[in-house]
Formats: structure tokens, C-alpha cells, sequence
């Protein structure tokens, strides 16, 4: 990361150097006060709904438990717990388990709105010529979110379960003899779920990049002669990078921290780490969720490092 | 190539943008479209480019009809206004893009990026980021990339009109050198007469959709065909006589005793001090062909001060017969 910030040109860093007059130097003092007041309302929310709570979290990880009482004591307890059986080597313990299913949606889900977003912010970035029509096509991708999420999954037992329209359909027009299993309650219909809640998180922010795309640039590629594929592979997608990466970054964690959505689209039996910390949490075990948690937040700040390692966001933006 | 436009037409619903121009550039000449904004220069270049469509007519370059392929089998390159430069890609693989959509292999498109970059002397900065770079260097970026798939029309989009004056001069020799090395035809589109006297075989004068004057700058300048292109192209005056309107250069002006047999009186408005030669602008209601507008007489500076003026004086203005140019309209 740090080669990043070097990379960047620090020009104002550099006009900065030169040697200031007594009077400048008050006034950059000054300015630089008035940047830290008006940066505090929002570092005072944070403080106090993100870093208190995350060090909370963190101090309560190491708090020892039983099965009626949470005890202040530092103990390595939990995080050995979490990771019991793991470096035996024989069979993958529980936990690795859990994070290889978590991973396997992660990837799946990522994959699957990655396309459909990228293709419907195409369309509407590049295709739909009037500025009216793109704002009504953009509030339609909205919709789903005008219902709570479960009751936007719950939407698709009707259509997916063993009687349900889909397979209705299907044996009526004698596509298949008896109903397919694997609709709903499988990791089809979780992945499913996750297109369905978590596309548009991928839509906003890459349609945000393509729009900042100069439109004589698609023209220049055609000039020189490359057919519209091209164009997207070697104009259209790298200038989406920064969009791409936030969107992979909403989406990335959405998944991973999620609990509902496995649970209700898997039947209850499907396994994520979103899930293991919630049972833990319902059966009062707050330290044990509690290490739960700081380990999947590094899992997660792997993750988002290795792919801003792919996509300098910084440079990007 | 040749080029040549048959009444090119180009509608928006029910304005008319280009209106049936007909037009004829020979091969390897430096063609200029000049004209205000909104007389469509710019759709004309972009139709012969072809990223605009046709309406009507057609666009012929060299022994065939292009109207309808698109711009990378005309045999032209354009260089855009803004330069339109790939943001992500150095000079080196700006200027290669368009051998890579070829399919011209790494090594060859590299070596042939680098030697266009050398004609316009970048081959230093190659491996630069276009946000690195000055106006005037992303324009010769630009321009290579446009020339390095060997155009034989390079067609420009006011490609002078973003950088300071004075590199638009020198950006203005150097425009004018390459296309003599490379003796392909050029078609620029401008705003600025100067930009068109100093660099074109011939000046295509457009307003309101149409072609008022096309022919070398200096019949332009000698003989304007309209009023409109005698007032635009500058340094004319247009005079309303009873029986026509003519222009007269205003360098060509006569004050005072030497004013000729058509000589009007008139009351100076202004004198602007130039250096070597003064403006002295003239209100003359007899001559006047518009409203408000000023008769604007250039003397040399020995002239005028043989006879200075002061504001508010009355002076004979006039002109010698041969020096009258009739126009048509």
C-alpha cells in the first residue's frame, strides 16, 4: 500500500515545501485548524458507532465465558476454541469448513452480480440515449429494495419450492417428469437470493464510472479501428476499474457477513460463518461470537487487501 | 485521396444542420472548414469520418463512396478536439491502439508507435500517462496516434483551439510541416480565420449549413463571394452603395484629401494605436450596410501622423474604384 502513496504525484506537498513567510505560515496553520473542525462531526460518528463498538468487540474476545456469565479475564480461550482442530491436519476442522462454504458464495455471488451489474450498467450508461430514460431505468433497479429483504426471499419459495411455479411450469410444458429438487433450498437458490439483494450495490458504482467516461473516447477506439467488443475489453472495462472494485467490495462483504440469507434460502442448513456467530450470540456465548467476529473481520480485510492490490484505488480515484 | 461531398445533408428532426453541400478537395491538400460556431463544419467533418450519419448524399474519398462504412474502412484518422486520449494507457500504447485492433504483433506495433512518436518529437515521454502531460504535448500524442495506422485523410477537430496562443502558432508550423512530409490530405476544421489563411490550400467558408465560399485563402481574402464571408474572414469593410454592396479591404482606405470620387463624409468613433499601423474606426451613415457597425480604415503609421485625428472629427472617407469588390449577396 505504501508503494501506492508513492506513486501518487504529491504536488501540493511540493508547493508546501518552499519556504513560507511568517504571516503564510500562520494562515496554513490556520486553514489546516479550520479542515480539522470541519472534518469532526463525522469523526465523532465514527468513533462512536465504528471504532467503540469494534473495540468492544475486540476487548470482549478475550473475555472468558460460562454457561450463565461473561467474566473479564483475559483469556487466548475463544480464539483456540475457533481454530480447535484446525492444525491437526487430518480432516478440515469446522471452522475452515464454514469459511470454504462462506468463500464458495463469496465467489459464486461476486461472479454473478459482477456480470449482471456490469451488463445493466452497460446498457443504461451506454445504450439509453436520453437522461430521463436512465433515471427511470435506475429507480426500476430500485425496486426490490422497497421490501424488507426477507420479504424479498421469502418471495421466491412460491416460485422455486417443489410445487412451485417454476416447476409447475416446467411439467406443464413437459420439460421435465417430476419436479426438480434442487430450486430451492440448495446453493443454487442461495446464489440466487444473493443476485437478487446484492446486484444493485455492483450497478451504482460501475454505471458511476462509465458515466464519468469522456464519450469521445468511444469514438477515438472506433476511429482507430476497434470493433465494439474491443472497445469494452480495452477502453470501456479498465476505465470501470475503481467501480468495479468498490461494487466487488460491497458485495464481498455483504456476503461474507451475511447470516439471513444462507439460512432462509439454504433451509437452515447450510453453513457461514454469518450463521456460527448468530447461534453463538443466541445462546448468550457474546465472547466466543465475539472472536467469531475479529476473526471474520480479517478474513474479510484479506480479502478487500488482496483485491485493492489488483485495482490501485487510490491512483483510480 | 480525393475527397468529395455530394449534397451532404444532415438533418436533427427538423433542423438542418449541413444543407446539401457540394465540395471537392484535391489529394494531398490542407483543406480548412471555417466558419462561426454552429454552421456545420464540425457534422461535415464528422460525416466524412464517419461517426455521424448521412441524411443524404454521399461522401466519396478517393475512387469510392463511403456513406455508410464505418470510420476504420475509409482509409481517415481523426484527431478529436479534446484529443480524446485513453486516460489508462501510456503515449507508447496510446499510439499503438489502433495496430493492436489490427492485430499487429507487440514488437512491430511498438516499434512503429515509437518511430511516429519521434516524427512529433514525444519519443522521449513515451512511457508517460496523458494526465502527465501539457496541452501541447497530448496533442502531438494525438496526432500520432491518429497518422500512426497510415491514414490517407487525417481529418482535425479544431485541434489548435484548447492550447495558448503561442503554441498554436508554433503547433500551427508544425501541422503544416507533417503534412508536407507526409503529403496525405488534410481536413481541419476551425473557428479562426487566421488559423485558416496561414494554413490551408483552400478555405471552405460554411454558414447556416452551407458553403458560401470555397477557394484558395488568397481569393478569399482578395474576393469574398458574400458579405457574410467579407465580414467574417476580417480586415474588410462592407459598403452599401445605391446600386450594390461591395467590400473594401480596410487597409485600403483613403482619408481626407486623397479619398476619391465616392467619397462620403464621416465622423471618427475610435483610433486604435497598433504599432505599425492604426485603426481608425468610422461611423458613416451613407455607407453604412449595417446598422451600428462601424467603417474600419487601417493606415500606416506615417500616414496617420501626417494627418492625425482626434475623436468626434469629420473626415472624406473613400476608396480607389479598382480596389471596390463587388459582392453577390
Amino acid at each position: 500500500m505504501s508503494t501506492a502513496t508513492a506513486r501518487v504525484p504529491s504536488l501540493p506537498e511540493a508547493a508546501q515545501a518552499a519556504p513560507a513567510l511568517p504571516g503564510l505560515a500562520a494562515e496554513t496553520r490556520r486553514q489546516r485548524r479550520l479542515a480539522y473542525w470541519q472534518a469532526m462531526p463525522l469523526g465523532l460518528v465514527f468513533l462512536a458507532f465504528f471504532l467503540v463498538p469494534l473495540a468492544l468487540t475486540l476487548i470482549v474476545s478475550f473475555w472468558e465465558y460460562n454457561e450463565y456469565e461473561i467474566i473479564p479475564a483475559f483469556t487466548l480461550q475463544n480464539y483456540a476454541d475457533v481454530f480447535e482442530g484446525c492444525l491437526s491436519g487430518a480432516d478440515l476442522c469446522t471452522t475452515f469448513r464454514t469459511y470454504l462454504s462462506t468463500l464458495k458464495f463469496c465467489l459464486l455471488g461476486w461472479a454473478a452480480t459482477l456480470t449482471v451489474g456490469f451488463t445493466v450498467a452497460y446498457f443504461v450508461a451506454f445504450h439509453v440515449r436520453s437522461t430521463a430514460m436512465q433515471t427511470v431505468l435506475f429507480l426500476i433497479c430500485t425496486i426490490p429494495f422497497w421490501t424488507s429483504n426477507v420479504i424479498r426471499m421469502i418471495a421466491w419459495i412460491p416460485l422455486l419450492g417443489r410445487n412451485g411455479l417454476v416447476n409447475d411450469t416446467l411439467m406443464g410444458l413437459g420439460v421435465t417428469k417430476a419436479p426438480i429438487e434442487g430450486l430451492l433450498y440448495s446453493d443454487f437458490s442461495v446464489v440466487l437470493a444473493f443476485i437478487h439483494l446484492d446486484t444493485v450495490f455492483m450497478i451504482v458504482p460501475i454505471f458511476n464510472s462509465m458515466m464519468r467516461i469522456d464519450r469521445s473516447l468511444i469514438e477515438a477506439a472506433t476511429d482507430a479501428g476497434a470493433t465494439p467488443w474491443q472497445t469494452l475489453w480495452n477502453v470501456i472495462v479498465p476505465l470501470c476499474k475503481p467501480g468495479i472494485a468498490i461494487g466487488s467490495i460491497f458485495v464481498l462483504t455483504l456476503i461474507m457477513g451475511d447470516f439471513v440469507t444462507v439460512g432462509v434460502m439454504g433451509g437452515q442448513q447450510i453453513a457461514s460463518v454469518g450463521k456460527v456467530i448468530q447461534v453463538q450470540m443466541s445462546y448468550l456465548q457474546f465472547p466466543a461470537a465475539a472472536a467469531n467476529a475479529v476473526v471474520l473481520l480479517g478474513a474479510v480485510m484479506v480479502l478487500i487487501g488482496a483485491l485493492t492490490r489488483l485495482i490501485d484505488l487510490r491512483r483510480e480515484l | 485521396m480525393d475527397i468529395e461531398l455530394v449534397s451532404l445533408t444532415k438533418r436533427y428532426g427538423d433542423t438542418v444542420a449541413v444543407d446539401g453541400i457540394n465540395l471537392k478537395i484535391r489529394s494531398g491538400s490542407y483543406c480548412c472548414l471555417l466558419g462561426p460556431s454552429g454552421c456545420g463544419k464540425t457534422t461535415t467533418l464528422r460525416m466524412i469520418a464517419g461517426h455521424e450519419t448521412v441524411s443524404s448524399g454521399d461522401v466519396v474519398i478517393g475512387p469510392k463512396a463511403v456513406g455508410d462504412l464505418p470510420p476504420s474502412e475509409r482509409g481517415t484518422a481523426m484527431m478529436f478536439q479534446s484529443y480524446a486520449l485513453f486516460p489508462h494507457l501510456t503515449c507508447r500504447d496510446n499510439v499503438a491502439f489502433g495496430l493492436k485492433m489490427r492485430g499487429v504483433p507487440k514488437a512491430e506495433r511498438i516499434k512503429r508507435a515509437e518511430a511516429m512518436l519521434a516524427l512529433v518529437q514525444m519519443d522521449k515521454l513515451a512511457g508517460r500517462l496523458p494526465a502527465q502531460l501539457s496541452g501541447g504535448q497530448q496533442q502531438r500524442v494525438a496526432l500520432a496516434r491518429a497518422l500512426v495506422t497510415g491514414p490517407k485523410v487525417l481529418l482535425l477537430d479544431e485541434p489548435l483551439s484548447a492550447l495558448d496562443p503561442f503554441l498554436r502558432v508554433r503547433m500551427r508550423t508544425e501541422l503544416k510541416r507533417l503534412q508536407g512530409e507526409l503529403g496525405i490530405t488534410f481536413v481541419h476544421v476551425t473557428h479562426s480565420q487566421e488559423e485558416a489563411m496561414a494554413l490551408s490550400d483552400l478555405v471552405v467558408v460554411m454558414n447556416g449549413g452551407r458553403i458560401e465560399q470555397a477557394a484558395d485563402p488568397r481569393t478569399v481574402f482578395e474576393r469574398p463571394a458574400t458579405a457574410f464571408v467579407a465580414r467574417f474572414i476580417g480586415g474588410h469593410n462592407v459598403i452599401a452603395l445605391p446600386d450594390r454592396r461591395i467590400a473594401v479591404r480596410a487597409d485600403r482606405m483613403r482619408l481626407g484629401p486623397e479619398a476619391g470620387p465616392e467619397a462620403a463624409s464621416a465622423r471618427v468613433v475610435a483610433v486604435e494605436y497598433q504599432g505599425s499601423t492604426v485603426h481608425v474606426s468610422l461611423e458613416a451613415p451613407e455607407l453604412s450596410a449595417e446598422a451600428g457597425a462601424p467603417l474600419t480604415a487601417i493606415l500606416s503609421d506615417h500616414a496617420y501622423a501626417d494627418h492625425p485625428l482626434a475623436l468626434g472629427d469629420t473626415v472624406r472617407v473613400g476608396w480607389p474604384s479598382a480596389e471596390a469588390h463587388r459582392l453577390d449577396a
